[in-house]
């Protein structure tokens, strides 16, 4: 009878699905960037080839360089001239447009489906090139190659690695009839070409991702239980790694790769942290509470877990070490609710959901003078999740009853919303930097 | 008050034979789920058929009364607690009493929160309640081997919406029976 309800229920789409559905798609909007955000042209490409560019690189690159919210890209139509080589550069155009920097490029088409994506990046006031680069791509890999170029320029003029390349996993539901549908998704940074990985009947929930960014984690209430999978984003192959009695919960992956903190309840419903080698099924409990420990978050060196615990009447953010060497520590003690915390790529912040007067806002927590600054402005923000530059969080909220992505800086000072076309869309997952 | 309506829903259902779509706010959820489980225990109610002069049908266990009783299905919290209001202790107890008389029907206990805060946190509250309901069945004689408990956080609303009405009808334990 399991079994059939399972069959009948479970629609699990689990290869990496060609066909999505256009209202899964987000849109980005900027609603608030740096006053002082630097002027930069970044001229249409060049074109070496049979027919039509299949990409206009320059496109996404000004748009990366835009979303930052750190860059205002002057419009294509602005512009006097239009080099693509630096012979061809005029300064004193660019002067005149009052443009502090000049990218300029050129798309190659080398046959055999091998592309080549050369960009300059000029000082207009120095009149000097600041960076030089090129980078072969094949068709499918163009767009990549395009963030990877605005990456780099983004790092070169503000000090910062980009964060273009990176990608999001979030989890949409839709109303199908009387049914939610629930789907797994993985989109560029930029919220394009988003995939479909997952698909159930039942919840899905807490995605989390491998530090190779080739895995996710996540977990699925399929057969009426808890259970956390494995699944490979290349292959759409997924294992169980944990489908205890009681809960099996927010799965979060060791920097290393190699270890899952998760919530395991037993039948006795008390939530404690958790850590499991899926290779050698090795298992070993960190908590021991009879309150509710959950939301585990490694900190950078492996060697610690976060967690929020309500072992003090709210939930609060605790610490403990990994080798169990001592017990926990509490971390959190401004304002009565802090929780899912998620540790900043520097190591000297958390993240973390904090009521606020009622509303559950986006807050930064400082480990060293513990002092808590509050990011967002909304009344259900949650599920904080850092761009591994650190630059930016990505975090879920609710705008006009539906649920919404939304970005905010680490400084506060640029916002964004990625809103999808139809349905909610919740628990976004920043990825770690793409390996190349 | 609460309770008033749910029985006032209960005998309605037990007047109109057939029944089976009432306005309880389990219903969506239960169809979600798709299980038939559920369905077994709303038919014992109907199939009843007392309110046209028959006699209350009673499983081994139950007392008169307890098929009415056992017609409510979902047990409401307040906000941010897993303290079961006194007003769910006979039906509670109605329910313990035919898990008792019925060793082979099983039980899955649905714990859920309302929406507000974190995700997995309200995992652990759906929990906290789904278990709370669990140790009144089991004080009252249940085998801990009847009764599973799952927590859907606030993952599987019963109301949409963002206001108290939603949010008071979305902090629920939803029993299901199984054979």
């Amino acid at each position: 009878m399991n079994l059939r309800r399972l069959t009948s229920l479970l629609i699990t789409a689990m290869a990496l699905l060609s066909a999505t559905p256009a209202t899964a798609q987000l849109r980005i909007e900027i609603n608030r960037g740096v006053s002082e955000a630097v002027p930069v042209a970044v001229v249409p490409f060049g074109y070496d080839g049979p027919g039509q560019a299949p990409i206009d690189a320059a496109d996404v690159i000004a748009g990366d360089l835009e979303r930052s919210g750190r860059f205002a890209p002057l419009a294509a139509d602005d512009m006097i001239s239009r080099p693509s080589a630096a012979r061809e550069v005029n300064f004193t155009d660019w002067r005149l447009l009052k443009t502090d920097f000049l990218v300029i490029g050129s798309l190659l088409d080398q046959g055999a489906d091998r592309y080549l994506i050369r960009f300059q990046v000029f000082d207009v006031f120095r009149g000097a090139q600041v960076l030089g680069f090129q980078i072969p791509a094949s068709a499918d890999s163009l767009r990549a190659a395009s963030h990877r170029a605005a990456d780099m320029i983004f790092e070169k003029l503000t000090g910062t690695p980009g964060a273009f390349s990176t990608r999001i996993a979030y989890v949409s539901v839709t109303r199908q009839g009387e049914k939610d549908l629930y789907r797994l998704f993985v989109a560029d940074a930029d919220g394009a070409n988003p995939r479909m990985i997952s698909e159930s009947s039942q919840p899905l929930m807490s995605p989390g991702w491998s530090p190779d960014g080739r895995r996710l984690a996540y977990v699925s209430f399929e057969g009426n239980r808890s259970a956390i999978f494995v699944q490979e984003l290349a292959t759409g192959e997924r294992t169980e790694v944990s489908a205890r009695p009681g809960i099996n919960g927010a799965p979060a992956f060791s920097p290393d790769g190699r270890w899952l903190a998760l919530t395991l309840s037993g039948q006795d419903g008390n939530l404690d942290i958790h850590v499991l080698n899926p290779a050698t099924g090795q298992l070993r409990r960190l908590t021991k509470n009879p309150a509710i420990d959950t939301e585990a978050a490694w900190s950078a060196d492996g060697k610690s877990i976060y967690f929020t615990s309500d072992r003090s009447g709210g939930p609060q953010v605790y610490m403990v070490p990994v080798d169990g060497s001592s017990g926990a520590r509490r971390i959190t003690f401004e304002g009565r609710y802090n929780a899912r915390p998620r540790v900043t790529p520097d190591g000297a912040s958390l993240a973390v959901v904090h009521n606020d007067q009622g509303n559950y806002r986006i807050a930064l927590v400082d480990l060293e003078t513990k002092s808590t600054r509050i990011l967002t402005d909304g009344r259900q923000d949650e599920s904080p999740s850092l761009a591994p530059n650190g630059s930016m969080i990505i975090y879920a909220t609710r705008i006009a009853g539906r649920g919404t992505l939304a970005a905010v800086s680490t400084d506060g000072r640029i916002s964004q919303t990625l809103a999808a076309a139809a349905g909610d869309v919740r628990e976004p997952v920043w990825s770690p930097y793409p390996t190349y | 008050m609460q309770t008033k309506q749910l029985f006032v829903i209960a005998i309605t259902c037990l007047l109109a034979v057939g029944c089976a779509k009432s306005t309880k706010p389990d219903e969506g959820a239960a169809d979600a789920v798709g299980t038939d489980d559920g369905e077994i225990s709303r038919q014992a109610g109907i199939d009843t058929g007392s309110a046209a002069g028959g006699t209350e049908y009673l499983e081994p266990g139950m007392l008169p009364g307890d098929s009415t009783l056992i017609q409510e299905t979902v047990i409401y919290f307040d906000f941010d607690t897993a303290r079961i209001r006194p007003d769910y202790s006979e039906a509670l107890s109605a329910h313990a009493r035919r898990l008792v008389g019925n060793q082979g029907l099983n039980v899955r206990l649905e714990g859920h929160a309302d929406e507000r805060g974190s995700r997995e946190y309200n995992i652990g509250l759906g929990e906290r309640r789904a278990q709370a309901v669990r140790q009144v069945l089991m004080l009252q004689g249940v085998s801990a081997a009847q009764i599973t408990t799952v927590s859907y956080g606030e993952e599987r609303p019963a109301a949409r919406g963002s206001d108290e009405a939603a949010w008071e009808r979305n902090r629920r334990v939803e029993i299901v029976y199984s054979e």
